[in-house]
């Protein structure tokens, strides 16, 4: 399976987390933002090996057995 | 009324205000001290006296005195319930005079400074309150209460360094704002015998304290700084009950052999000035600027504001340089304290989310770090107190050469190195430390010191007045024969290059002395 990078990539990881977290907080419905935000980060991506293994990750069910 | 005439006027006698005053003297402008408490302070203030505030008490001849009386650490851990996420060091190489930190209380700083004040031949007024204060063109009229009654100073510089309260803002009806955080943290210093490490511990959702943060941090003498996240709904009469702020210390500790020294509930803010310097009256620290703790910030950022107030005030007081120069402690300070209130509104604002949203991807952040390295790097619990750098100061030129320095640059403090002079090892801060100096490894003719106006500027050379027998000098500034580094008083880079011109140099003492090139001549 496709390996994710587990190093941090972010160029500005604090202005990352800042700018996200400001915009989920002013978003009248988070869920429809994030979802949005998921499909354009998707898109950007584009690999569907690199997604697939994205889910995987991102699953708590498998993440547990880490 | 009985009045008098001074040279500055310092209101305040906190850190900071102590910092510019003993500066201030060893530059040879006297200044009178106001402080309307007596001695130092007492409860609750800064404990993290960071690298860079220590560096400028060592140019003070008070370093020493205050890293030897704190305890010294440099590793910090964050944990999540009841398991470590991640651990960091803060000063990972070698090679350097001053650590990451220092712990020691305000109260033991400010004894200290106070000593070395004192030393100098300087008083501090207590129980000399501020009371009003009339700007004129050149200079302020200053109404003081004292112990003995009422009286007036006509001053021609005023510095406030009063910390948050500040009168003089008051008096002169400035707007200081900014964001205010809803939840309430418990302060407490606890005194007890301990055997946990002299390491910075943080948690998130601890057993001890569901839901919330807290922090363990040792300073000197057996006492502990204890904070502990409340909500926003905390009531401060309950709260800092000692029956109740105990209960909650013995769940943390698991035992109750512990006294206190200090409780508090606080709510904290991040606001500021929108400019520093009105006139002839400054503000500096807490008065100028407010930040929540995490971060260490505020006493940092207020003693870094005092290091670079005093060389321009000394010499705008003496007419070395133009008033206008202090415009350019507005611009440089300004921009660090700007830097200091995004940084400690981000760690607050990762502590306390907002909204049940940001609540679930702060959440999800600590959970996933356990397992993904790239998670840990998002996790903020305060990014410790690092010197600004003023790479945009007017006061700098920009690079005409390339340097593998990394961040440092035009602008930037100096890094600290390993010396040997004839009077045996040192550190190359303390060679930073008179005036504005030259750093040049030679390539050829170099005179031992420059003259520029009133100024005379010592040339350090390499392997003929200071050696490098580490190398860690010349690989930390990239040194080539013929480089040559220019610093400011208060040892920041105000231009380098691959050559050594004293032209340059003096053009470069001129830019930072604020004289506009056709007033060169001055």
């Amino acid at each position: 399976m496709t390996e994710l990078s587990d190093d941090p990539r972010f160029t500005d990881p604090d202005g990352f987390y800042a700018a996200l977290v400001a915009r989920l907080d002013h978003a009248p419905d988070a869920v429809a933002f994030l979802s949005r935000l998921v499909l354009i980060l998707g898109n950007e991506i584009g690999d569907q090996r690199v997604l697939q293994a994205a889910f995987e990750a991102a699953d708590m069910n498998r993440e547990s057995g880490r | 009324m009985a009045s008098e005439q001074a040279t500055v006027v310092i209101a305040g006698a906190g850190m900071v205000g102590l910092t510019l005053a003993i500066d201030l003297t060893l530059q040879g402008v006297p200044v009178v001290v106001l402080e309307k408490g007596q001695g130092a302070a007492h409860g609750s203030r800064s404990i993290c006296q960071a690298k860079r505030t220590l560096e400028i008490w060592d140019r003070l001849g008070v370093g020493d005195t205050i890293r030897n009386r704190g305890v010294t650490w440099q590793v910090g851990r964050v944990f999540l319930r009841d398991h470590e996420v991640y651990a960091f060091d803060l000063l990972p190489e070698p090679g350097h005079n001053m650590p990451a930190f220092v712990n020691l209380q305000q109260y033991h700083v400010e004894a200290l400074l106070r000593a070395r004040f004192f030393e100098l031949g300087g008083v501090v007024r207590e129980g000399h309150a501020l009371t009003s204060v009339v700007p004129r063109a050149d200079g302020v009229e200053i109404a003081v209460e004292g112990p003995d009654g009422a009286y007036r100073i006509a001053a021609a510089w005023l510095v406030s360094c009063e910390g948050v309260r500040s009168v003089v803002r008051r008096q002169l009806g400035l707007a200081f704002e900014g964001s205010v955080f809803e939840d309430k943290f418990l302060i407490c210093d606890v005194r007890m015998a301990e055997a946990f490490p002299t390491e910075r511990w943080f948690w998130f959702e601890p057993p001890f304290h569901a839901g919330q943060t807290a922090l363990l941090h040792r300073q000197a003498d057996d006492v502990w700084r204890i904070d502990l996240q409340l909500g926003r709904d905390a009531a401060a009469d309950q709260e800092t009950r000692p029956e109740s702020a105990a209960r909650r210390i013995a769940g943390m500790l698991g035992h109750d052999r512990f006294s206190f020294e200090w409780i508090s509930l606080y709510a904290f803010q991040c606001r500021t000035l929108e400019r520093y310097v009105h006139g002839r009256i400054v503000f500096a620290g807490d008065s100028a600027h407010q930040v929540s703790p995490f971060g260490a910030r505020g006493g940092n950022g207020g003693v870094q504001d005092a290091d670079n107030l005093a060389w321009k005030l000394a010499r705008v007081v003496s007419g070395a340089a133009p008033e206008s120069l202090l415009q350019s402690y507005d611009a440089e300070r300004r921009w660090a304290a700007d830097e200091n209130i995004l940084s400690s509104t981000r760690a607050t604002d990762f502590m306390s989310p907002r909204t049940p949203a940001s609540r679930t991807m702060r959440d999800q952040v600590l959970e996933m770090a356990r397992s993904r390295p790239f998670a840990r790097r998002l996790i903020n619990s305060g990014r410790l107190s690092v010197p600004c750098h003023l790479a945009g100061s007017p006061l700098t030129l920009p690079d005409a050469d390339t340097w593998a320095t990394g961040a440092f640059g035009p602008g930037s403090p100096a890094m600290d190195a390993p010396i040997r002079t004839s009077e045996g090892p040192g550190w190359l801060l303390r060679r930073l430390s008179g005036g504005f100096t030259v750093l040049h490894l030679p390539n050829g003719d170099a005179p031992q010191a420059l003259q520029i106006g009133g100024e005379r500027v010592p040339v350090l050379r390499l392997g003929r007045d200071v050696f490098d027998d580490t190398g860690l000098l010349g690989a930390r500034y990239d040194l080539r024969p013929g480089s040559t580094l220019l610093f400011r008083p208060d040892q920041h880079l105000i231009v380098r290059s691959r050559g050594f011109d004293a032209a340059a140099l003096e053009a470069g003492v001129r830019l930072a002395l604020g004289w506009r090139p056709q007033e060169a001549a001055a």
